[in-house]
């Protein structure tokens, strides 16, 4: 009986063992390699290493944007059991907010690979480091990464240029391919404006990968393999800092901007917007306090006023019109109108004024049009010439349509035209429109850099490039490129240059102050031009009204005459005066470029040739 | 100073001595190849519970104090005369109830659950007597019984087996109440309980189990049951420990990842590796080989426990011999079936292999017991 009972048993346990055999059998034969998979995808994770962004030099190889290295609190939400309890256990160690809060539960939901790290905190300091080391036993998942975050030493001086790059946002990700995802899998930030965004493709880089055996708390255990990442490619650009220095010095405090172009090679060697900002603030967020201080301040400190401000021009578009009407015929440089102060079209009662009550005398040549501004010789010109021939002459000179500079928002301004008119208001082309196109006014609209590229082909005699910022992407040159160029008599250009030179050197020349201890010439031309349609707010008072509805005043300029350089243009918003605010600026930075350019500027023969006409005049 | 006679069992005569050779082992009372058995297990024990427990000096050091303590409880209760031990089972099996009862009242926590009894200087769990009382007092009543068993006999039986096991499992602790049972049903089995007997109780228990999933087991027992059903329920909660288990053995394959090279113990993946999952870590660094080195080891010992059974002389050493046998086969099948997803979890460790000094000592005392009957034959050959 007992016996039998004990058979019973054994032939029980004997099928047990074989059921528990075939189980492992099953388990690590049978699947052997899914359970291989299992187990290697629990320890080994592919992370990627973010790729150093590249850098942007000045033209001399002054870093204009680097990388710092910024200590990172990051948490894998896979590693967490409670992740509430482990965020109020961090801000017991190192200062955290409501927004670190809200922006981490933010990136948690876009998470972009399992066992990603998200970032909780930036910029932690050295203290909150010891402090998070010496707790880390109780807080599995978090991790404080170093990581290398954009810092642009420069500050205010090129935050327009360079932009900024700020963290990936979710309209930003949402637009990201599979590749970009790849891309962009260890780095939090991209380039938002500027020069940042424009290359962003040239600066990102290529990232690299980390695979990585960790424990089952997250702690990296050792590097199994590593594929480094490519550095992105630097940025080398015209701009020189001390022409911006120069300017930004310049401009003071008022608001306006200055673009100067290398002549030669369509290079923008300065580039400034008044009031600028920190970019530095964007890099690693913004605070709200920060964000509307900058966004709600009635100077517009983010506003980039050299592509994206649109100005009336003024008197700074006489020289190219000047030019226009000799080549067309139209004047002759022996042509002479009588100016008794204002000019009335026929069969019109309206009289148009010039600027000088009583007129520039009985005698005005061209020359002396543009050197004193003579809004009389050009109603006239402009009468005489119409818009359908004025209009082709600005469009060579860029005029109404992007620059294609390299960096984004660039606006395009408006040079009117007959069949704009007709489609844009559906009304007809009046002789009147003409005659405030002649002055700058009316309709037409440009931009700082518009302005300059319009003074650099003038000074080029005709060869319009397209304005450019960077000169090399890493090692590969940025060519100079040529829009369009215009044809013209070359007595025609001597003629213009001599007219701009007598702005600055001849005696009753609008801009004549600025000559003073020269030993170079300066082409110039001054402008002022009208406030129009600014929307005010309410709560300004009167007097802060008048002060922004002064006119703006503009200054377009080139040196050395003879064998040009670099062309300038400046526009001080509500300065009044063209001569008086924008263009000591121009001779303050042209001093800057020839002491850059080597010692001072020595005249040479031909510079000689040029003054001697002006004498014989 | 009868019971001083006892306890002690009388050296051998001198003529006896002559007559038969006896074999130092006889002397010592010690069965030869199932210390060889328990040797070979401590041993490979040792060797993966190193590795289990993250290489860590002061677990093996403890570790091997406790079974330095079980080997010398087993050698000692060897020793014991078992007809003492079977007229004072009944006793320590009162003492076990009283004890389980002070737990109720006054035990000390761990985890949600009252368990231990503390006695100031060291504490325990009183369950762990009812290990070895439950199936001594089941072999010691039929002892004394017409066997088969008769149904008030088996009602008598089924109120020893049934009253420890409320108590336990109502602290709660389901594996240790569901062990101790099992522990005395064998012995109601091997008595020779008649079939239909057997046959009724199956549809008994398979009506009560709906009351008891309804009204009596926790929410964290049902949960363990579900999860055995669909680990991938709750990746992260419950499910979480029998998926990395799997993972541990199947990605050890034929041969294993090398000792000290399971990466799913060594890297903290697998839960309680060095207590209940310790298999795991086994089957990961040694493969299937490891596992049927292990299987087979235990298979020896278990199947010469049953051949002492069958050789003992009593009633009471046969059964308590089938039933502390049968009960240790037991722990190693809910053990290795619970890790390898085949049982739910409850909390039953690796006889001999899982790290814990008090359920070493049980067992030994166990197996000191089956070394006692082993060697008893002799004895009443003699007193034949």
């Amino acid at each position: 009986m007992f016996r039998l009972r004990i058979g019973m048993s054994i032939v029980t346990i004997l099928a047990l063992v074989g059921i528990l055999f075939y189980r492992f059998y099953d388990l690590q034969i049978v699947n052997y390699q899914a359970y291989v998979t299992a187990s290697d995808r629990n320890r080994i994770h592919v992370r990627p290493i973010p790729p150093k962004r590249g850098l942007i030099y000045d033209r001399n190889g002054v870093l204009l944007a680097e990388n710092k290295p910024s200590y990172t609190l990051t948490i894998t939400k896979e590693r967490v059991k409670d992740l509430a309890e482990t965020l109020d256990k961090i801000g017991e160690l190192v200062e955290l907010n409501q927004s670190d809060r809200d922006r981490f539960y933010k990136a948690l939901k876009r998470a972009r690979r399992p066992y990603e790290p998200v970032p909780l905190r930036f910029k932690l300091t050295e203290q909150e480091i010891s402090r998070i080391a010496v707790n880390e036993y109780e807080l599995k998942g978090i991790q404080v990464s170093a990581q290398l975050v954009r810092h642009y030493p420069h500050k205010e001086l090129f935050a327009h240029t360079t932009g900024y790059v700020g963290r990936i946002n979710s309209k930003e990700l949402s637009q990201f391919t599979e590749e970009d995802l790849w891309r962009y899998g260890g780095t939090h930030s991209i380039g938002k404006i500027g020069l940042e965004k424009y290359y962003e493709a040239d600066l990102i880089g290529t990232p690299g990968e980390e695979q990585v055996e960790t424990n089952a708390h997250g702690r990296l255990i050792r590097v199994l393999d590593r594929q480094d990442p490519v550095p992105g490619k630097d940025l080398h650009l015209h701009i020189d800092i001390e022409l911006q220095k120069t300017a930004v010095n310049a401009l003071g405090e008022n608001r306006g901007a200055v673009v100067a172009i290398d002549v030669e090679s369509g290079g923008v060697v300065a580039m400034v917007s008044a009031p600028s900002f920190d970019p530095n603030l964007f890099v690693t967020g913004i605070s709200y306090q920060d964000y509307s201080a900058l966004n709600g301040s009635h100077d517009l400190p983010l506003f980039n006023r050299t592509v994206q401000g649109q100005y009336p021009p003024g008197s700074t578009l006489k020289p190219m019109l000047g030019l226009g009407a000799l080549e067309q015929n139209t004047v002759t440089p022996e042509w002479t109108i009588r100016d008794p102060g204002f000019y009335q079209v026929a069969n019109s009662e309206r009289i148009y004024r010039d600027w000088k009550r009583w007129g520039h005398g009985n005698n005005v040549d061209l020359r002396q049009a543009i050197e004193e501004s003579c809004d009389t010789y050009f109603y006239d010109l402009a009468i005489r010439m119409g818009i359908d021939v004025m209009h082709p002459v600005g469009a060579r000179f860029g005029l109404g349509e992007l620059t294609g500079i390299d960096i984004p928002n660039e606006r395009e301004g408006l040079w009117p035209s007959r069949a704009w008119k007709r489609g844009a208001r559906g009304l007809p082309w009046f002789p009147g429109d003409s005659l405030n196109v002649s002055i700058g006014q009316g309709f037409v609209l440009t931009t700082p850099l518009q302005l300059a590229v319009m003074t650099a082909t003038l000074a080029s005699r005709g060869d319009r490039k397209k304005p450019q910022l960077v000169e090399r992407v890493g090692d590969s040159e940025v060519l100079p490129w040529l829009e369009s160029f215009y044809v013209a008599d070359v007595e025609h250009w001597d003629y213009v240059f001599l007219s701009m030179q007598g702005v600055v050197h001849a005696t009753r020349g609008t801009a004549k102050g600025i000559s003073e201890g020269i030993n170079y010439k300066i082409a110039g031309k001054t402008g002022t031009a009208q406030v129009v349609g600014i929307a005010q707010g309410e709560e300004y008072d009167r007097e802060a009204i008048d002060e922004r509805n002064r006119d703006h005043a503009l200054f377009v300029a080139f040196a050395p005459v003879n064998e040009p350089e670099i062309a300038i243009a400046i526009i001080v918003e509500n300065g009044e005066s063209g001569s008086g605010a924008a263009a000591p600026i121009a001779r303050k930075m042209f001093d800057t470029w020839f002491v850059i350019q080597g010692s001072s500027y020595m005249p040479t023969p031909e510079d000689a040739e040029l003054s001697q006409v002006e004498v014989v005049e | 100073m009868r019971r001083a006679k006892d306890f002690v069992r009388h050296l051998p005569d001198s003529t006896e001595h002559l007559k038969k050779t006896e074999s130092f082992w006889r002397i010592v009372h010690i069965d030869p190849l199932m210390l060889i058995g328990l040797a070979m297990l401590t041993a490979f024990g040792l060797i993966i519970l190193y590795s289990a427990g993250g290489q860590s000096a002061y677990l093996m050091k403890r570790q091997i104090v406790f079974f330095a303590i079980a080997y010398i409880v087993m050698f000692g209760v060897a020793q014991v005369n078992l007809d003492f031990v079977r007229r004072w089972s009944v006793w320590l099996y009162l003492l076990g109830i009283v004890l389980l009862i002070g737990v109720i009242l006054f035990g000390v926590g761990a985890k949600g659950a009252q368990r231990w009894i503390s006695l100031g200087f060291f504490r325990f769990q009183p369950s762990e007597i009812l290990k070895i009382a439950v199936p001594l007092t089941v072999a010691a009543y039929f002892s004394a019984r017409v066997l088969p068993p008769k149904i008030p006999h088996v009602v008598v039986c089924l109120a020893i087996v049934t009253i420890p096991a409320v108590l336990i499992f109502v602290q709660p602790d389901m594996g240790t109440a569901l062990m101790v049972a099992v522990s005395g049903l064998i012995g109601l089995f091997l008595a020779g309980l008649r079939w239909r007997y057997i046959g009724f109780s199956l549809l008994l228990i398979a009506a009560a189990s709906w009351p008891m999933w309804n009204f009596v087991m926790h929410d964290y027992q049902k949960q363990r049951v579900l999860t055995l059903l669909d680990p991938e329920v709750d990746i992260h909660g419950s499910g979480w420990n029998i998926i990395q288990s799997k993972t541990a053995i199947g990605s050890g394959g034929v041969d294993g990842k090398g000792w000290l090279q399971g990466t799913q113990s060594q890297l903290d993946f697998l839960p309680e590796s060095h207590t209940d999952f310790i298999i795991a870590v086994l089957a990961e660094e040694f493969g299937l080989k490891g596992v049927v080195l292990l299987l087979t080891i235990y298979l020896f010992i278990i199947f010469r426990g049953l051949f002492i059974a069958i050789a003992a002389q009593t009633t009471f050493s046969r059964l308590l011999a089938g039933s502390v046998t049968m009960t240790f086969f037991v722990y190693v099948f809910v053990n290795i079936g619970m890790v390898a997803g085949l049982l739910p979890i409850v909390g039953v460790p690796l006889p001999l292999v899982s790290l814990g000094g008090t359920s070493l000592v049980t067992l030994m005392l166990g197996f000191g017991l089956l070394m006692a009957i082993a060697t008893e034959k002799k004895r009443v050959s003699v007193n034949l």
